[in-house]
């Protein structure tokens, strides 16, 4: 498994990260370790092997449908960068509409 | 406007977002309520705080199984939940739990009634996710575009949903129409969402593409966006379908894009072009533990689902011999029980469907009052029909009442005496009221004497229109014939 350039490029631009040249080769091959790494898995992997998505042999854990308290507002935005009109301020979004 | 184009085969997908009527969001304990005020139904777990961990609502993952029976889809052993990756600032985490490659169940199918015949529409997959917070952008245009930042509220955030993926079999704008009615009349019937496309609780997007006559291939295919009715969804698929065939017809080529259907102007615009497929980078939450019901507990599941729109229809027209469109008006509207309740108090099939149908759905519409919520009790509806079988109101006269019924002022007996539309059925005073008319058309009754029927017509007319539509129509005829000596 090797990585190209443009591969790495691409996943920076996807997480928003801004890299310099040096930095797209140097965590380029960080990034070529570990996939080799978990590529290991495969090797001993079988077909009859289900694919695991969770460690622990645990399924159905669910919440009973009862509200609990909800944050008083002033906690809910009390780490928001800025606030208008008690909603989160964000920075004007450019691109798709939802 | 439609179209019914032969030289292409149109080729729809529909994707249904449902929003499950739970007390508490997906996967947390926060309430769920619609409106109020903004960022108060918020925690650490749909704020994304970081140590937060989701928890599946049960309730949520019943809901999933039973619309997933409902719809005869397979019900996947162990499916799981999968981080879609995002940047956007109406999710906090920058991902949206939802599920992927293996969703809750299957391999559906939809048999939906429309106006050109029966369609059967195939269901890919009904998967649970959670919503988005809400923006609100700010500018001149609110929209988007031009805004010079925006403000969010969570209180929507984490709301358990559903997503119902159709196959692209829908084949027109009425069988997509009819596709969205029949499924919302199933999340209806399951009691499990309030389906208010008007809200936003079900949301509706349409993949349109075609392709020509016979061919196999698919065309470059369009997402439309915004309907909030089935009639809006009708109009912008049905100028979707209009738009492309024009390009196509001219030789230039459809663009895959996403659109927004603007209602008052009956068009659809882009949103913005699909340069580039999105990224997502789906992987299985880590957060989350599989979900594997116990095969015993999905018949359980099975065994209560309730009697589903298709099920009902079929009752309708066997066992009360109603017409055919006549029971799709009436379970559309969701008033297969009110039915229900007026044949078990007596009144007629026939009648009930009709006074239904017609009347009942027409007052709805005129005062925006959802059918299923009207303030109409079968025994009143019964009670409405035997007055005018026992000839104690016209049906003309009973077409007044019933408005003062649904408004609230009693039964169809007292709003009828309140308001002075009780049929004169009063020996005395229709006897009066005969004698005049007589006296009043000497020709007439001469004719009728004289043995032609035909002329008493214009007797009853006139007795009819001095009681101001209150006379009992058949004693009058009787009355007169006794007068006349016939």
């Amino acid at each position: 498994m090797s990585l190209s350039e443009a591969q790495v490029r691409h996943v920076a631009r996807l997480a928003r990260l801004a890299l310099t040249d040096e930095e797209i080769d140097g965590l380029g091959a960080q990034l070529d370790d570990i996939l080799s790494y978990a590529e290991k898995v495969g090797q001993v992997a079988t077909v009859d092997v289900a694919p695991t998505s969770h460690p622990y042999p645990l399924a159905n854990v669910a919440h009973v449908d009862e509200a609990r308290p909800s944050l008083p507002r002033e906690d809910a935005l009390a780490n928001a960068p800025r606030v208008e009109g008690n909603r989160f301020h964000v920075p004007r979004i450019v691109g798709e509409e939802q | 406007m439609t179209t019914t184009a032969t030289r292409y085969e149109v080729v729809i997908g529909l994707e249904v977002h449902v929003e499950l009527a739970t007390e508490t969001k997906m996967f947390c304990g926060c309430r769920t309520e619609f409106g109020g005020e903004p960022n108060i139904r918020t925690c650490p777990v749909c704020l994304g705080m970081p140590g937060s961990l989701p928890v599946p609502n049960g309730e949520a993952v019943t809901s999933a199984i039973r619309l997933g029976l409902a719809l005869g889809c397979a019900i996947t052993p162990r499916s799981q939940f999968h981080r879609k990756n995002y940047f956007y600032p109406d999710m906090p985490k920058n991902y949206q739990i939802s599920q992927y490659d293996v969703p809750i169940c299957e391999n559906g199918r939809l048999e939906v009634p429309t106006a050109e015949g029966a369609a059967e529409i195939g269901v890919t997959r009904v998967h649970m996710e959670e919503d988005t917070g809400k923006s609100m952008h700010v500018g001149e245009s609110g929209r988007i575009r031009g805004a010079s930042h925006s403000l969010v509220d969570f209180n929507r955030a984490g709301i358990p949903l559903l997503e119902v993926v159709s196959e692209p079999d829908v084949r027109s704008a009425e069988q997509a129409r009819a596709y969205l009615a029949e499924l919302r009349g199933i999340v209806l019937a399951l009691g499990i969402s309030d389906a208010k496309l008007e809200e936003g609780s079900m949301r509706c997007d349409a993949n349109v593409s075609l392709r020509p006559m016979g061919t196999e291939a698919y065309g470059t295919r369009v997402e439309v966006k915004n309907m909030n009715s089935l009639r809006s969804l009708y109009r912008a698929v049905g100028y979707e379908i209009d738009r492309q065939t024009v390009l196509l017809d001219a030789g230039e080529e459809v663009v895959q894009e996403t659109r927004h259907w603007d209602e008052a102007a009956g068009a659809t615009s882009t949103l913005r072009a699909k340069e580039e497929a999105f990224d997502y980078r789906y992987f299985p939450d880590p957060d989350l533990v599989p979900i594997a019901p116990d095969a015993a507990w999905i018949e359980e599941l099975r065994a209560g689902l309730p009697e589903l729109p298709a099920e009902i229809r079929a009752r309708l027209t066997s066992t009360y011999g109603l017409g055919a469109e006549q029971a799709v008006t009436l379970v559309d509207a969701g008033l297969g029980p009110l039915l229900d309740e007026a044949v078990g108090a007596g009144a007629p099939p026939s009648e009930a469907g009709k006074w239904l149908a017609n009347e009942v759905l027409a007052w709805c519409r005129d005062e925006g009052v959802e059918p299923a919520d009207v303030p109409l009790t079968g025994e009143q509806l019964s009670e409405l029909i035997d007055l005018v079988d026992h000839g104690a109101l016209s049906t003309k006269l009973a077409r007044e009442v019933l408005p003062g019924v649904l408004g609230g002022e009693g039964s169809p007996a007292e709003v009828a005496k309140a308001r002075g539309l009780e049929q004169v059925s009063d020996e005395g005073e229709l006897g009066q009221m005969v004698d005049d008319a007589i006296a009043a058309q000497p020709e007439a009754a001469a004719k009728i004497r004289a043995g032609n029927d035909k002329a008493i017509g214009a007797l009853v007319g006139a007795v009819m229109k001095a009681s101001r539509g209150q006379a009992n129509p058949q004693r009058v005829n009787e009355l007169l014939r006794e007068r006349l000596g016939i």
